[in-house]
């Protein structure tokens, strides 16, 4: 129980980091896979809908191992949002915290605010931005970009790739653009 | 089977991944505001590790479980990390999430991000069918 109690309370970056980088030889030791999720989305539109496009006929299922990947985070995460979560709020910067009021968003006892990631939202404005737009986003920059966060950001630059290093620092440049211009736009249109 | 480690694997990080709190949209938002240091923090420790171990992996000659010899295909450049990047960083901060989080934040209980999810097939698939009209 002790254990337990250790493990529920949140993690210092460090430690989070460490087990994040050491996934990339887990992985490689395991049966040379290189890690990357956002190929998963594209196992998908390759196994469900190739539509006869040139970029979905390949053999997905030699690829099958990323598909069980993320089936496997879901899992992970189910286990960890239910057993190793120690109930207290998220503790967030008080700067971002004035700013989030100012959009409305005053719900810290999760991970998401609820003022926006629920089904209530879904058909309002909000749920086309939040969901539908940012998630068209993340498919199609991913595979433009060829990799996401673990693919370039951990995996690429782990393996000092430059390809992957342009591909971050582009990352970061959207998020910023997207954290203090358009986010602040998005809510002052929707009040 | 030969994937069900492959599955064990998924599970361990996807509880890494909701214990380090960076598929929290909260961290996000924080991390682009520049109010604090974790996700800088959480990504820099990763990277590091990633080296070393990739290091380690090649100094040594270190195989695979089967004895295979580790290799790594290096990344090509291409316009579209430019491009692409900027489009996938633009979403990142407004759904607080890239792949890996979007399945953490369902399975974690946040079932509407299924939506961005199936969204996220669509960008994917959309790309796919106009891919060849793209710079490269």
């Amino acid at each position: 129980m002790q254990l337990l109690k250790f493990i529920q309370q949140p993690w210092h970056w460090s430690v989070s980091g460490l087990l994040i980088g050491l996934t990339v030889p887990v992985l490689l030791i395991l049966g040379n896979k290189v890690f990357g999720i956002s190929s998963s989305l594209r196992h998908i539109c390759a196994a469900c809908f190739p539509a006869n496009i040139t970029f979905f006929k390949y053999d997905w299922k030699k690829e099958s191992w990323n598909l069980f990947f993320a089936a496997g985070i879901l899992v992970g995460a189910f286990i960890a949002g239910h057993y190793l979560q120690d109930g207290q709020n998220i503790q967030v910067a008080a700067a971002t915290k004035e700013r989030l009021a100012s959009y409305g968003i005053h719900d810290y006892r999760a991970l998401l605010p609820s003022e926006i990631f629920s089904w209530q939202q879904l058909f309002t404005w909000k749920g086309l931005i939040f969901f539908v737009i940012g998630g068209f986003m993340i498919g199609f920059g991913t595979r433009y970009a060829g990799g996401c966060t673990s693919g370039h950001s951990i995996m690429g630059l782990s393996n000092l790739q430059w390809p992957s290093l342009v591909a971050t620092v582009c990352f970061m440049a959207g998020g910023f653009a997207s954290a203090n211009l358009f986010i602040p736009l998005i809510f002052k249109w929707l009040h | 089977m030969k994937n069900i480690k492959y599955l064990l694997a998924g599970v361990f990080f996807g509880i890494i991944l909701v214990k380090a709190q960076v598929i929290s949209w909260f961290r996000i938002q924080e991390m682009f505001q520049l109010t604090s240091f974790h996700m800088y923090g959480v990504i820099g420790t990763a990277v590091v590790t990633g080296i070393i171990s990739l290091q380690l992996i090649k100094r040594f000659h270190i195989k695979t479980l089967s004895g295979d010899p580790i290799v790594v295909a290096p990344k090509k450049f291409s316009q579209g990390q430019i491009y692409g990047g900027l489009i996938f960083g633009l979403g990142w901060a407004i759904t607080g999430a890239c792949p890996g989080p979007l399945f953490a934040q369902i399975g974690m209980g946040f079932s509407v991000v299924a939506v961005t999810l199936v969204s996220a097939i669509a960008g994917t698939w959309v790309y796919g069918a106009i891919q060849s009209k793209l710079p490269q």
